[in-house]
């Protein structure tokens, strides 16, 4: 019943593609469970019911369906639909230098924390980021954010003996600029939006340091609450941004569409874990088909490429093309996948992949993985024939694990190079058809080291 | 001491008029107008606006309109009462108490993922204690997010309640363990342990909770006495996601949820109660310590229907 999104709407269009041809009835059918699937995700009651309408009507104007499928039709409507509903167009901030951008949202929702991660990205693109404390209320955020600041290199300026938040905005505005900062975030405390007093002040700081940038910074767990936090704060301060955070957990993003759809404020950038750098930009499109469950290919792409050596990748394509794989290229691939992220964030955005739970489980055994490998000599990461049982032990030894796991892994990494050389050969694309045919699926006990052979 | 009914509906009149008719609406609808196919939309809607779910809203929708087959002339009030009802019999049995304390020192653990309002709430959760002429103690177990131990300490400082912390970084289980040592040192009543926040699905982190509980088994091998999940009262059904990981991997005995002086109503929790049979130990409706109030059954379901004359 609570289930992600992505998992309802799968499994109703995996229904729907079953069926063979597009009814009235079984359209009904169909739309009623995305409806409930959407308030299972917590898109708000009216926003999903008009979703239903827009997708309904989409449907009813359409002639009957030609060359594709039914199911492919109604995939394509609703991810036409949920596209609009999230809205086209740039979702950056604005490039502007000195860039202001203020931050606000409800308690707890995670201000503080993209505080930090925001200036470490505005500081990739070339900017001196300055973090100015306007939280007085809540106890040590003041202190929270001078040591995000001093541990990333970021100015930083706060007032604890003040209260006056609109005082300390502006005298933080006017020092970060003789500092030479040009780009200044200000931190604001955590509000109800109803809370009118808050809310005044934190309109006062926005009139007065004139923010290009106002951004609600909201938990991507909001249930229906959601359309009335962006709504009424929006109406007070006007919003450019929205952040959805704590999206590394395992909600769905419902009250992104949600938010999106009241105010038409763009979504413009994603929370995906505890550490600076767990920031990825949002594209609306991309964020309905990630819903949807198509994956998103695109942000990954563009994920690999910001962390991928050029060089090594395609030093590791033409390895591949070869069959010439051995543990030493294993190795160095798997750290290429590491340093792209989480696994589980990586799997989520590979279309058909997303039903797979990846959690720390897997990423503790290609930690395992690597300890093996990296417990061989030089001689027999190149050479693994060479690995009789005495050199087994000892890898397993020095590794701190069992001489079973290294035999899993080798016998892994023999498929692997099985496949690689089949892929080689004409039976390639057999195989591709099979592959897809079956869908995805991993080697019997198949352990993501594997992954490490999967070329993006 | 105000009841829960009460603080609900003060705070129901700080939130903005759109959201006051959308319970109200219900209101419209609970008043004397006679029910009808509309009415039964907008209560729908009504409900789901509060997290309520698929589950609890179909079932007060069946009721209603139960009753509104056999009688024709049913009228607003009568649905209100009807859901009202309906929602304190779903939550029979919710309402967590703790009467008297069987150990010494009582150890109740607060758990959550981040922002949900564990270090306030534990800070709270003391002073009542203290008010009720016990001797509490805080542990500051979150070693790991930046201020953390400066947040709890001013938070102690101001409501004047004792603390055990120790450096940034310092193993939870440790401090933990210190801090029962210390406990039983002073002779105090409660400890409560404010731990870090963390995401259900993050493995490495659940273990760490396990590994708070495995520690403090070597002092008492019945701790922690309590272990409660604290909920943002606005997020919607991933809480129950969040509490189901969260009392697989940790063992939950009860609920409190946070943030109730908005306009959410915390209608999830209603889930959570329906699915692991939770009790609500205390909901928080202000800022304020004495705004954590004991969880009741009853002013909650008729908080949400708006029906006020029958409040004593």
């Amino acid at each position: 019943m609570f289930e992600s999104l992505t998992d309802r709407l799968g499994s109703t269009l995996r229904n729907l593609r079953g069926k063979g041809k597009l009814t009235e009835e079984n359209m009904a059918e169909s739309l009623q469970e995305v409806r409930k699937a959407l308030l299972a995700a917590d898109v708000h009651f009216r926003v999903a019911r008009e979703f239903i309408e827009r997708v309904r009507e989409a449907c009813v104007g359409q002639e009957v369906l030609k060359s594709v499928s039914p199911g492919q039709m109604v995939v394509k409507v609703i991810n036409d639909e949920l596209a609009k509903l999230l809205g086209e167009g740039s979702t950056e901030l604005v490039n502007e230098k000195p860039l202001r951008v203020l931050l606000l949202g409800l308690q707890g929702s995670g201000k503080t924390t993209f505080a930090a991660k925001l200036a470490k990205r505005l500081e990739k693109e070339g900017y001196k980021p300055a973090l100015i404390a306007c939280d007085v209320y809540r106890p040590a955020a003041i202190d929270q954010l001078e040591i995000l600041a001093k541990d990333n290199g970021f100015l930083f300026y706060g007032e604890r003996d003040q209260k006056d938040v609109v005082g300390i905005s502006k005298r933080g505005a006017k020092w970060a600029r003789e500092q030479g900062a040009t780009a200044v975030i200000f931190d604001t405390a955590g509000r109800l939006q109803i809370d009118t007093e808050l809310v005044e002040e934190v309109r006062k700081v926005r009139e007065t340091v004139q923010p290009q940038e106002s951004l609600l910074v909201a938990d991507a767990a909001l249930g229906q609450e959601a359309v009335n936090v962006a709504k009424t704060f929006n109406e007070s301060v006007p919003l450019t941004g929205i952040v959805m955070t704590k999206l590394d957990g395992d909600t769905r993003g419902g009250a992104a569409l949600s938010m999106k759809s009241i105010t038409g404020v763009p979504i413009k950038f994603l929370g995906v874990g505890e550490k600076v750098t767990d920031l990825e930009a949002c594209h609306p499109d991309r964020l309905a088909g990630r819903i949807l469950g198509m994956g998103d290919v695109v942000s990954l792409v563009e994920k690999a490429q910001e962390n991928i050596d050029e060089k090594e990748a395609e030093r590791m394509a033409k390895k591949l093309e070869t069959a010439d794989f051995n543990f030493e290229d294993f190795l160095s691939q798997m750290q290429q996948v590491k340093k792209m992220g989480s696994l589980g964030g990586l799997m989520k955005m590979i279309p058909g992949m997303n039903n797979m739970q990846v959690g720390d489980r897997e990423e503790r055994k290609m930690k395992h993985t690597e300890a093996l490998i990296q417990s061989m000599t030089p001689l027999e990461r190149s050479n693994p024939v060479i690995l009789n049982g005495s050199r087994r032990a000892r890898i397993a030894q020095g590794a701190g694990l069992q001489v079973k796991d290294l035999n899993a892994l080798i016998k892994q990494f023999q498929q692997m190079k099985k496949m690689m050389k089949m892929m080689k050969g004409g039976k390639g694309r057999k195989m591709m058809k099979k592959f897809q045919k079956g869908g995805m699926q991993l080697p019997e006990g198949g352990d993501l080291g594997g992954l490490g052979g999967m070329k993006f | 001491m105000a009841s829960l009914f009460q603080r609900f509906k003060d705070g129901l009149k700080r939130t903005t008029p759109t959201f006051y008719k959308a319970f109200s609406k219900a209101g419209s609808l609970f008043g004397g107008r006679k029910i009808d196919a509309s009415s039964l939309d907008e209560l729908e809607e009504a409900l789901y606006s509060a997290d309520f779910g698929v589950e609890t809203t179909e079932e007060i929708l069946e009721a209603v309109r139960e009753a509104y087959k056999k009688d024709k002339e049913l009228r607003g009030l009568d649905a209100a009462r009807i859901g009202a009802s309906v929602l304190e019999r779903v939550l029979e049995g919710s309402e967590g108490r703790i009467d008297q304390l069987t150990h010494k020192p009582e150890i109740i653990a607060l758990v959550g993922v981040n922002g949900s309002g564990k270090t306030t709430t534990a800070a709270k959760l003391a002073k009542n204690f203290q008010d009720q002429g016990k001797q509490p103690l805080v542990a500051a177990c979150d070693t790991f997010r930046a201020a953390a131990n400066e947040q709890i300490r001013t938070w102690c400082d101001r409501l004047n309640v004792p603390l055990i912390a120790s450096q940034h970084g310092a193993d939870a289980a440790a401090v933990a363990f210190d801090a029962l040592q210390a406990a039983r040192g002073r002779g105090s009543d409660v400890l409560l342990l404010d731990t870090a926040g963390r995401l259900h699905n993050k493995e490495n982190l659940m273990r760490e909770l396990q590994k708070i509980r495995r520690v403090l088994g070597k002092l008492d091998e019945s701790a922690p006495h309590h272990a409660w999940l604290v909920v943002d009262g606005s997020i919607g059904s991933n809480s129950i996601q969040q509490a189901r990981v969260f009392h697989e991997s940790f063992g939950l005995t009860g609920l409190i949820v946070t943030k109730l002086d908005g306009t959410s109503r915390g209608g999830a929790v209603t889930g959570i109660y329906r699915e692991l049979k939770l009790p609500i130990f205390y909901v928080g409706l202000g800022e304020k310590a004495e705004d954590l109030q004991p969880f009741s059954a009853k002013d909650y379901a008729r908080a949400v229907f708006g029906i006020e004359e029958e409040i004593r």
